[in-house]
């Protein structure tokens, strides 16, 4: 059958395909393309609504309508949320905890997967085996609590960031990413005298720049996102952490925030669901700019590791 | 004793054995030290005398766990909830990936992907706040219940409803991340295979058909596996920042039960319902694992 076929002139394949095309694939096409243009706007949707919401009146919040732009706008909700000293204390801690929480990961998966890179470790597959057995078996929350508890590092930032710091998943695709440079790098250096340390720091991170990037990203965006360990290990709320208290303004319905803000006079101009939607778009906004710089890393990110989780 | 030979290959990799230590140091701190900490499950924890001093009670936590009310009732909802989403959730990637796939116009293409995976970027705390007032009974869904001449529904009232809600808007979050992996799979098969096809004649519903979802299939397959390990996982972080305590009913899950046995200190019961979760978890994962080897014939799992 294909060797019948291949002889066919060029041009006599391309006018069958758009032949083809002209029929019921048009029909197709068009019905694709009006679906996935749907599944995009539904994605967008609830954030172009929070947006909306936090930029509206009292009276525009309560009408009803999908709430794709706000008629009467009024900036107080974001006054009220800016003028909060527990945004500005989770702001400041949740900044603290990504970029130190971020600068350790980078640092500890690099220098545990650099000597596994290296077969003549000794013990090596002892120690991945260590590694990998914590992807499929855990001691859960409880006995994890006890052990940050028994550390003493309830109410500070290392209950934030040490259980958390090293991951099998990372360590893997950094350790997969160094075993790929070609080993006469090391070997050369070896000869001129430098050491395991230097290689590692001038010749193995340069050249991993990519892997590293991507994997300082999605550390960032977790730190940034987490919220389970904060609830569990802060319960001072100078320590606390931006989503904590977003989880208590938006869930369990606080308005302790807006007694905060002391401007109850103006009644008018928002409503405890704006100062909601405020907080939310406050604290996605850094995402949301960092977005489409961060998106080529996202691609590279899923295809490194395939599935994180 | 050690030989010599191996403490001179101690000595020859000190600086790697050295770089190596902090992980190792890790590992057995955060993970192991808490894995030996499952003990507590067997035993009836007092704070005063340590996990080491307090005394055993064997199975007696496992045997209160089971006669209680809750914990079956969480184990319940977990296994409906878990299903639910795989039955509706676990080809909507699939679906989207190869419609993207079908996608001429590149802009267009890059521009739905980009905004099907935005909403995992952001925490449940973030997303749930928004649906708590998407779904609420003044927010704009109810609002077009209202006008197509409903009564407004308790979307988060109604344990059935809340429902699904979860699977919904668990859909509207996942879908468009795995759907990267999906199309990463995709961008991985050969393309002479689609120009020998349709040289051969066959359509682009025929091509479909024979290359792209046959070239599907191994990640189909991990992501099956990883999906069936991770059954007792029905959405922690999703269903903690959404729920409220008329839809327990429904919605108490295992990691949410576990949460409320340990805030009420009860550390003992909280560990026993973590650990028989983990040791189910082991078995369905290396079980899942097996089947797909023997399925497959030895083709495609993941170890």
């Amino acid at each position: 059958m294909v060797a019948e076929r291949v002889d066919l002139p060029r041009h006599a394949v391309k006018s069958r395909r758009r032949m083809r095309r002209s029929g019921g694939e048009m029909v197709f096409d068009g019905f694709n393309l009006l679906l996935l243009g749907f599944a995009g706007l539904l994605a967008l949707y609830p954030f172009v609504y929070t947006l909306s919401l936090s930029f509206s009146t009292a009276s525009e919040a309560r009408r009803d309508t999908l709430h794709l732009y706000p008629t009467q706008v009024s900036t107080m909700a974001y006054q009220i949320v800016l003028s909060s000293p527990e945004i500005v204390t989770g702001l400041t801690n949740t900044l603290v905890r990504t970029v130190l929480g971020t600068l350790l990961t980078v640092f500890l998966t690099c220098i545990a997967a650099y000597p596994l890179a290296h077969k003549e470790l000794p013990h090596r597959s002892l120690i991945l085996f260590i590694i990998l057995f914590t992807m499929i078996f855990s001691g859960g929350i409880v006995p994890g609590y006890l052990l940050v508890r028994s550390l003493g590092m309830i109410n500070t930032v290392w209950a934030l960031i040490l259980p958390t710091a090293l991951s099998a998943f990372n360590i893997i695709i950094v350790k997969n990413f160094f075993q790929q440079l070609p080993e006469s790098l090391h070997e050369a250096a070896r000869v001129e005298g430098a050491s395991e340390w230097a290689i590692l720091f001038r010749i193995y991170m340069p050249l991993s720049r990519p892997v590293l990037a991507t994997i300082t990203l999605w550390t960032a965006v977790g730190h940034w996102n987490q919220w389970f360990d904060a609830l569990l290990y802060i319960t001072d709320d100078r320590k606390q952490v931006l989503q904590c208290f977003l989880q208590r303004i938006v869930i369990e319905n606080s308005t302790q925030l807006i007694d905060m803000g002391k401007m109850s006079q103006d009644i008018a101009s928002y409503t405890p669901e704006t100062v909601k939607a405020a907080t939310v778009v406050i604290i996605i906004l850094p995402m949301l700019l960092l977005y489409p710089f961060l998106q080529r890393y996202i691609v590279s990110g899923v295809l490194l590791g395939g599935v994180k989780e | 004793m050690m030989s010599s030979a191996s403490i001179q290959r101690y000595v020859r990799h000190r600086e790697l054995l050295f770089l190596i230590l902090p992980c190792v140091a890790y590992f057995l701190l955060f993970h192991y030290v808490p894995m030996g900490g499952l003990v507590v499950a067997f035993k009836d924890l007092i704070m005063t005398q340590g996990i080491l001093h307090s005394p055993w009670v064997g199975l007696l936590n496992f045997e209160r766990l089971f006669a209680s009310e809750d914990f079956p009732r969480a184990l319940w909802n977990t296994l409906v909830i878990s299903l639910l989403r795989l039955a509706f959730g676990f080809f909507a990637p699939i679906v989207l990936a190869l419609m993207l796939n079908e996608v001429r116009i590149t802009w267009f293409k890059r521009g739905v992907q980009t905004l099907t995976y935005l909403p995992y970027f952001f925490s449940w705390v973030v997303l749930g706040g928004i649906f708590l007032m998407l779904l609420g009974g003044d927010g704009p869904i109810n609002s077009l219940v209202r006008s197509a001449g409903h009564s407004p529904i308790s979307f988060l009232g109604d344990p059935t409803w809340f429902i699904v809600v979860l699977v919904v808007t668990g859909i509207w979050q996942g879908t468009g991340y795995a759907a990267v992996i999906y199309l990463a799979a995709l961008a991985g098969i050969d393309g002479h295979l689609y120009e020998a096809a349709s040289l051969d004649g066959a359509g682009r519903w025929n091509q479909m058909r024979h290359i792209t979802l046959p070239g599907l299939v191994p990640t189909i397959v991990v992501l099956l596996i990883l999906s069936l390990g991770g059954i007792l996982n029905a959405g922690f972080d999703q269903i903690y920042n959404m729920y409220n305590p008329i839809v327990y009913t429904s919605s108490d899950i295992i990691d949410t039960y576990v949460l409320r046995r340990m805030i009420d200190m009860d550390y003992s019961l909280a560990t026993a319902a973590g650990l028989f979760k983990s040791v189910v978890s082991l078995v369905l994962v290396i079980g899942a694992n097996w089947l797909a080897r023997r399925a497959t014939k030895g083709e495609h799992s993941i170890w």
